[in-house]
């Protein structure tokens, strides 16, 4: 099959393009390395089949970061039979630097002009033909937000794969050529490395000193020979990009003609408010309170929607199902437990929806820019900012964000308290709990922010004590590219909030069906003995709550919510799925029946949360956890939180202890 | 005489012209890929000290930590 690979430098709309490619709907960001996975798609045009491959966004392909180590490894290693490199037209003179280091790779480039659209209102007039030429590559002119010229593009990629390329060397004058050709004829010898990497790139970046490409010539009987010639005093790599840059502004000077102003003014003025001395930090805040304030009234009506529509669903089954085990199993398992994780989807969906208008617009970024301060105290930078926020939603994808980071001492302190941050499956757990303590009115809605508020908090301490610990030394310098404000459009939004949002749909359905299934089992069983889930005291989960409530009862917390804790080690919102099946559904809802039930005070209850917050990362961070970090790091994370949880749930109820409340 | 500066003492508003890069190999490289060559005009945006500074380097706002920000060159135009 024909690959083809994309690639551009951050925020030129690389992942649109690759959805309209594929087809595929996946996460459209605005903040630079948001598409830090590999993503790969099937595309059928014209009767032919290929694999994109969606690299991450980078602006060189050094070996200091691993988004740009990433991506050349694929070029060179994967050897794709088409690379598209999408560049912003608005911006020729800093896109073309990357234009230039795959043609330099001899990669088979096809040059996707986007934002065509933006150019052209904006007075930019770009000679096509013209950079065509210069290039030796064919240029189309796209707009991937509309899909304006893709087809074009399409046939482009087709015709390329037939036609040979003209090849244009880019000189980089007599002495430096002279050195390259110097290197390049020993490694000629070599048959092996000649037939492996394009000669001259790989002559190029052994004259630069790339520690990745000086590891590839071990093994190679004329590596010393190699690097005898190679030898210079001279800072290559900085002598190059000062030498690229000047071909870049010949060739810009040649193709483009500027008419009227800059497009940038708005975004200017934007940004003299939202990164305003004084106004910068409580506009952030603002905004914060907003998405919290939007994710909870907007969704409440929703939710109440579901939890009536379950709670009925429940009297029904229980009324027309003759056989009192099935009865019990359909509504007091499946439809209790899962309707009582269900009806926090709205929360959820809103939440991802309201971080993705942050994130679409530009804003994110410069939240980023606002922390930067703040977090450099910290021992972090801002671009750990973005991570966090996004671990709001979903650790998951708040680990994988930090890959932005270049700094591995950075980006694992980054990784190792992203699971302090509240995301939304501890959601329904704080609100279910939050509710039951403190009613619906305004103490409950504090209780909750307490909790995200204590996240980052913890988070902070954290991030100190591993900055003193393990990983000695100041953070690494920042550098963020800030993307232009856009208005968030309504369609990429929701596409964005399903993308996130559907894991917990697919979760609800799979996962925590499963250990619902479980719960209802464990809590009627035996049969005889618990009288068909009536005295639950006889069940099998009685005998495992009592087992591992000692643990637990210093807090005050009964077996029950025990063996909810267990169970959350899973996933968090199965702390509320088990809560469901233990009470099994009642008229009311789940609420009312932990009420109730009375197994929380508020002290016991609030300390609860605390508890949930921290105790443990679920088993999928885990997971992504161990793919991005040393297991070593994982498992002093697992550690940290199970101690912490306990340290601080013991601290929040001593206080309260002192304070008069039980 | 010394007429360049570091691009931190450059206000919100002020341009100037890169002159050189003061640092290690690693931060000059990062640097150069984003566009701070020698003989580039950059345009300081927004500097609250302390705090990052936002500048716009080759059409692209860059946002750049003060430490870092110290070390290019300028000279003021």
């Amino acid at each position: 099959m024909t690959t083809v690979a994309l690639i551009g430098n951050p925020n030129v709309g690389k992942t649109e393009l690759f959805n309209r490619f594929t087809g595929l709907k996946q996460h459209v960001g605005n903040w630079p390395g948001v598409t830090v996975e590999k993503k790969v798609g099937k595309c059928v045009c014209k009767g032919k089949e290929f694999e994109i491959i969606d690299l991450p966004g980078t602006y060189s392909l050094t070996a200091n970061a691993i988004d740009e180590l990433i991506a050349r490894n694929f070029i060179v290693e994967g050897k794709p039979d088409v690379v598209v490199d999408i560049i912003d037209a608005t911006n020729l003179e800093r896109n073309l630097y990357l234009t230039l280091l795959l043609l330099e790779l001899e990669a088979n480039v096809v040059i996707a002009l986007n934002m065509w659209d933006i150019a052209r209102n904006g007075g930019i007039e770009i000679d096509v033909k013209k950079l065509e030429e210069l290039l030796g590559t064919s240029v189309i002119p796209t707009v991937a937000t509309t899909g304006e010229g893709i087809e074009k593009l399409k046939d482009e990629i087709i015709n390329s794969i037939k036609k040979e390329r003209r090849k244009i060397k880019f000189g980089y004058g007599k002495e430096i050529e002279n050195k390259i050709k110097k290197v390049k004829e020993i490694i000629k010898k070599d048959d092996e490395l000649a037939k492996k990497y394009p000669v001259r790139w790989l002559a190029i970046k052994i004259l630069e000193g790339d520690e990745e490409i000086l590891k590839k010539l071990d093994g190679s009987k004329y590596k010393n020979e190699i690097i005898e010639a190679a030898k210079n005093d001279e800072d290559f790599e900085s002598v190059l990009a000062e030498k690229r840059y000047d071909i870049i502004s010949r060739i810009v000077e040649e193709v483009v003609t500027k008419k009227g102003k800059e497009e940038w003014t708005f975004s200017d003025m934007l940004d003299h408010v939202f990164l305003h001395r004084v106004l910068g930090i409580p506009i952030f805040l603002a905004l914060l309170y907003a998405v919290f304030q939007f994710t909870f009234s907007f969704s409440a009506p929703f939710s109440d929607m579901i939890d009536l529509f379950f709670g009925w669903l429940g009297e029904i089954a229980k009324q027309n199902i003759s056989n009192s085990m099935l009865a019990s199993f359909v509504s007091d398992g499946v439809l209790a437990g899962v309707g009582s994780v269900l009806v926090f989807v709205p929360p959820i969906f809103a939440m991802f929806f309201a971080l993705a208008l942050l994130e679409n617009s530009g804003y994110l970024a410069r939240a980023a820019f606002v922390m930067d301060r703040l977090m450099y105290k910290l021992g972090l930078h801002g671009k750990s900012f973005i991570p966090m926020m996004i671990g709001f939603g979903c650790n998951i994808p708040g680990i994988m964000a930090a890959r932005s980071i270049e700094n591995e001492k950075d980006r694992i302190i980054t990784i190792m308290i992203n699971p302090l941050m509240s995301c939304s499956a501890r959601l329904p757990v704080y609100a279910l709990i939050a509710g039951v303590i403190f009613g619906s009115g305004y103490m409950a809605g504090a209780a909750i922010f307490s909790m995200y508020l204590l996240g980052i908090a913890l988070a902070i301490m954290m991030a100190l004590i591993f900055r003193k610990l393990l990983f000695k030394g100041k953070p690494s310098p920042f550098v963020l590219e800030l993307p232009r404000y856009m208005f968030p459009k309504m369609k990429t939004a929701m596409l964005h909030m399903w993308e996130r949002g559907k894991w917990f749909l697919i979760k609800a359905g799979t996962f925590i069906f499963a250990v619902v299934i479980i719960i209802w089992f464990l809590s009627n069983f035996p049969w005889n003995a618990t009288n068909g889930g009536t005295s639950i005291e006889n069940s099998y989960i009685a005998y495992f709550g009592h087992a591992i409530e000692p643990v637990f009862k210093p807090f005050g917390w009964n077996w029950q919510a025990s063996i909810a804790l267990f169970f959350g080690f899973l996933a968090k919102e199965a702390v509320v799925g088990t809560f469901g099946a233990l009470l099994g559904s009642t008229q009311g809802g789940i609420m009312e029946a932990l009420k109730n039930a009375h197994w929380f005070t508020p002290l016991t209850g609030f300390a609860y949360m605390a508890f949930v917050l921290i105790y443990f990362p679920c088993v999928a961070t885990i997971g992504v956890m161990l793919r991005e970090m040393k297991a070593r790091y994982t498992l002093i994370t697992v550690t940290y939180t199970i101690t912490l949880a306990f340290i601080v749930a013991s601290i929040i109820e001593l206080i309260g202890h002192l304070l008069g409340f039980s | 005489m010394i007429d360049y500066m570091p691009l931190t003492f450059l206000a919100a508003g002020e341009k100037g012209q890169v002159v050189d890069i003061k640092g290690g190999r690693g931060i000059v490289q990062r640097l150069y890929e984003i566009g701070f060559v020698p003989s580039t005009v950059v345009e300081v945006l927004v500097s609250h000290n302390p705090g990052p500074i936002l500048v716009n380097v080759k059409g692209a706002r860059i946002a750049i930590g003060r430490g870092m920000a110290a070390k290019i060159m300028v000279r003021r135009l």
